[in-house]
């Protein structure tokens, strides 16, 4: 069987529902809605990288890289944030991140 | 392989190498109560389904009915070269340091920001730490600590 574009499609639109699953169904821990996110745009990068390829335009891998480097800095800051709020509250349990309502 | 190896090998060394590290270390740091966390998963199941459903639907509805257009071949902004003559790394090299490389200089400056940005967030002083400070040793006369006293004999020091 031949991998054609509405594979890779099919593949990448599982990642993103996953991605949005994972968001919706844990409220408890900010690591794991982080590592969602993660999975969303992984998705949107398999999607990228398929049309670049089967329209033949490297733009798309381009932008991959791109998104790909959006990504590793939210993880860096988004766990480094993680890291803060844990030290300062013992708990990074999502319904205990109510400091900000007014 | 799509013809994009780059992009391939780039993907698993960047999220094996640091991103799933990253979590690794971070998920270690923290101690977390897994049966806290596993409450409540009934409860937000079913909404979490229904989102998921939904937007997969319409993933597939998308997904199911584009078709390309007859001019898309010529809207390609850089097209990709014949894979016989040249490899897809050296194509990606040939423009990412040519026609898009305020993109690629951007994304330096945004890995920057991020390493300084955890850097400064996670970085914290330390109270209680006896450090030797030069500059202070250098400062300090005799004056300042060393009082002569002239004792009476019979006295004593008050």
């Amino acid at each position: 069987m031949a991998v054609g574009l509405s594979h890779y499609l099919t593949v990448s639109a599982i990642l993103f529902t996953l991605g949005i699953f994972g968001i919706f169904l844990n409220r408890k821990n900010l690591i794991v809605i982080l590592m969602s996110i993660e999975l969303m745009l992984l998705a949107v990068n398999i999607n990228f990288v398929a049309f670049s390829s089967f329209l033949g335009d490297l733009v798309g891998q381009i932008f991959t890289m791109i998104v790909l480097t959006v990504a590793a800095a939210e993880a860096a800051i988004g766990l480094a944030i993680v890291v803060v709020f844990y030290r300062a509250r013992r708990s990074i349990a999502v319904e205990d991140i109510n400091e900000l309502k007014g | 392989m799509l013809g994009a190896e780059f992009v391939a090998m780039i993907l698993v060394i960047v999220y094996v190498g640091a991103v799933a590290v990253l979590f690794l270390f971070v998920v270690m740091m923290l101690d977390i109560n897994i049966a806290v966390i596993r409450q409540g998963f009934l409860k937000y199941m079913w909404a979490g389904l229904l989102v998921g459903g939904i937007l997969l639907a319409e993933l597939i509805t998308v997904f199911a009915a584009w078709k390309m257009s007859d001019s898309a071949e010529m809207l390609r902004a850089a097209p990709a070269p014949d894979p016989n003559a040249m490899s897809n790394t050296e194509a990606i090299g040939q423009i990412l340091y040519t026609d898009y490389v305020y993109l690629f200089q951007a994304s330096g400056i945004i890995l920057l920001v991020a390493m300084i940005g955890s850097i400064v967030l996670t970085h914290r002083t330390r109270t209680g730490v006896r450090k030797q400070v030069i500059s202070e040793q250098n400062a300090r006369r005799p004056i300042d600590t060393l009082e002569v006293v002239k004792v009476e004999s019979g006295k004593g020091l008050q």
